[in-house]
């Protein structure tokens, strides 16, 4: 299945461009229900909608809301799903996005649950992989905040399926829990654990970085000694592999030089754009444009 | 001491249920899982710590109501080697092992406080039940997390 999207995603990529014009969702409605924040993860979806023709629904301001008034989850999204032809659902509490499939008539595209899971953005991960490098014995690194990161979560139970070579990089008390690290390892994975960036990236096709927020930080110096030692500068790519690919959520803050942007190995932007056609291609998908 | 002394601390019933081989000091949990005394008109006797074949064990004897096999089922989650005896006319009229189910629905509350089966949405706890060597694992439907010790305190 997962092939499969990343397969109808290749197709999207001339619409996303905006190089080709598509009437795939013409008459449909997508419902975008964020109940936190969001920046790339909401545009995204909006701008794949449009692109293919479709018309987008907000929930608007939580505040003025009836979820403002005590309403369920469970309760909105029943009533939302007779408004809209799917619903991408952002929600602080994990197994939101599960519980409202439990009671949505229409399919339900989980933006994120809490610390739980943002498949969508593993998915855009694992096209930008392919595309950028390679999905078959690959090597990876990923590095910074592995403990809270729902990103990386969500990328290892993925990668797994591909039984990639995977190398986590976190200070100690960041690193992967090990439940997560046990199960991918039963799903296939090769696992090495290390606290140093130097150790892995010579070694590896794609270095996977992450934020890590001060807030984890019991004071300022410890949270920059470790901010200091997983930062990449054009200095740590010396030696490399030619083809390394470093990727990134985003927003980054300074764990990776603006330096580094400008040399092959940055992949981060493409990566965000990679966003718009993978969502083109769920939602093509689940709303049963394409098969 | 032998199973008649143990009859003799806690009287044959007639009719009913007697749940033997619960693991020691987890009766009062099956209790709860079975919602006894409140699911149940007739007496409930608990024997503690009872010395059996295998080492120490406790037996719950409910009076005439037989319980059915989704509802022994869920004791596996805390007493795996337990043993249902159905009892009609103070004769065993059926005898059966618990077996651990795959899913257990409002059971256990899940571990995690910001789980949304931990809110106030219209729904119970779910979990998947697998068996590893260490022991029964249950992953929440909903958030994936894992419950793999001290299953007991997490019962609802």
């Amino acid at each position: 299945m997962i092939d499969h999207i990343l397969n109808a995603a290749e197709m999207m990529e001339p619409i996303a461009h905006g190089e080709q014009r598509s009437d795939l969702l013409a008459g449909k409605i997508l419902a975008v229900l964020f109940f936190e924040p969001s920046t790339r993860t909401r545009m995204s979806f909006e701008t794949a909608m449009y692109r293919l023709g479709g018309d987008v629904l907000h929930l608007g301001s939580v505040d003025a809301s009836s979820i403002s008034k005590g309403e369920t989850l469970a309760d909105t999204i029943r009533v939302v799903d007779g408004y809209a032809d799917a619903i991408v659902l952002r929600h602080p509490k994990e197994g939101a996005a599960q519980l409202a499939s439990e009671f949505s008539r229409v399919p339900i595209l989980n933006a994120g649950d809490g610390a739980g899971h943002h498949p969508t953005q593993t998915l855009l991960d694992l096209y930008t992989i392919k595309r950028e490098s390679r999905l078959e014995n690959l090597k990876i690194a990923l590095a910074g905040d592995l403990k809270y990161g729902r990103t990386v979560h969500s990328l290892c139970y993925a990668l797994s399926l591909y039984g990639a070579h995977i190398t986590l990089i976190s200070p100690k008390e960041l690193g992967m829990p090990e439940e997560i690290i046990n199960d991918i390892i039963e799903r296939g994975a090769k696992i090495i654990e290390t606290d140093s960036i130097e150790d892995a990236i010579n070694d590896v096709d794609v270095l996977y970085m992450t934020r890590i927020q001060k807030e984890r930080f019991p004071d300022a110096a410890e949270y920059q000694k470790v901010a200091n030692r997983l930062k990449i500068t054009t200095e740590s790519l010396k030696d490399v592999k030619p083809g390394l690919k470093i990727m990134h959520p985003l927003p980054r803050v300074n764990e990776i030089d603006p330096k580094v942007d400008g040399t092959p190995h940055a992949c981060y932007f493409k990566q965000a754009f990679y966003g718009v056609p993978v969502r083109m291609a769920l939602m093509g998908l689940v709303m049963g444009a394409i098969e | 001491m032998s199973d008649i002394e143990t009859e003799l601390r806690v009287r044959r019933i007639e009719n009913g249920t007697v749940i033997d081989h619960i693991t020691a000091g987890k009766a009062l949990n099956v209790l709860k899982i079975l919602g006894l005394p409140d699911s149940s008109e007739g007496v409930v006797s608990i024997l503690l710590n009872s010395q059996g074949m295998h080492g120490n064990k406790d037996v719950v004897k409910i009076e005439n109501r037989e319980l059915k096999v989704e509802e022994v089922d869920r004791i596996a989650l805390i007493a795996p080697n337990a043993t249902i005896n159905i009892i009609r006319k103070f004769n065993v009229a059926s005898k059966s092992r618990v077996h651990i189910p795959t899913f257990v629905e409002g059971v256990v509350e899940c571990i995690n406080p910001n789980c949304i089966s931990n809110s106030n949405e219209p729904v119970t706890s779910k979990f998947k039940v697998t068996t590893e060597e260490t022991g029964l694992k249950l992953r929440c439907f909903y958030c994936g997390r894992v419950i793999s010790e001290n299953i007991a305190e997490h019962l609802l």
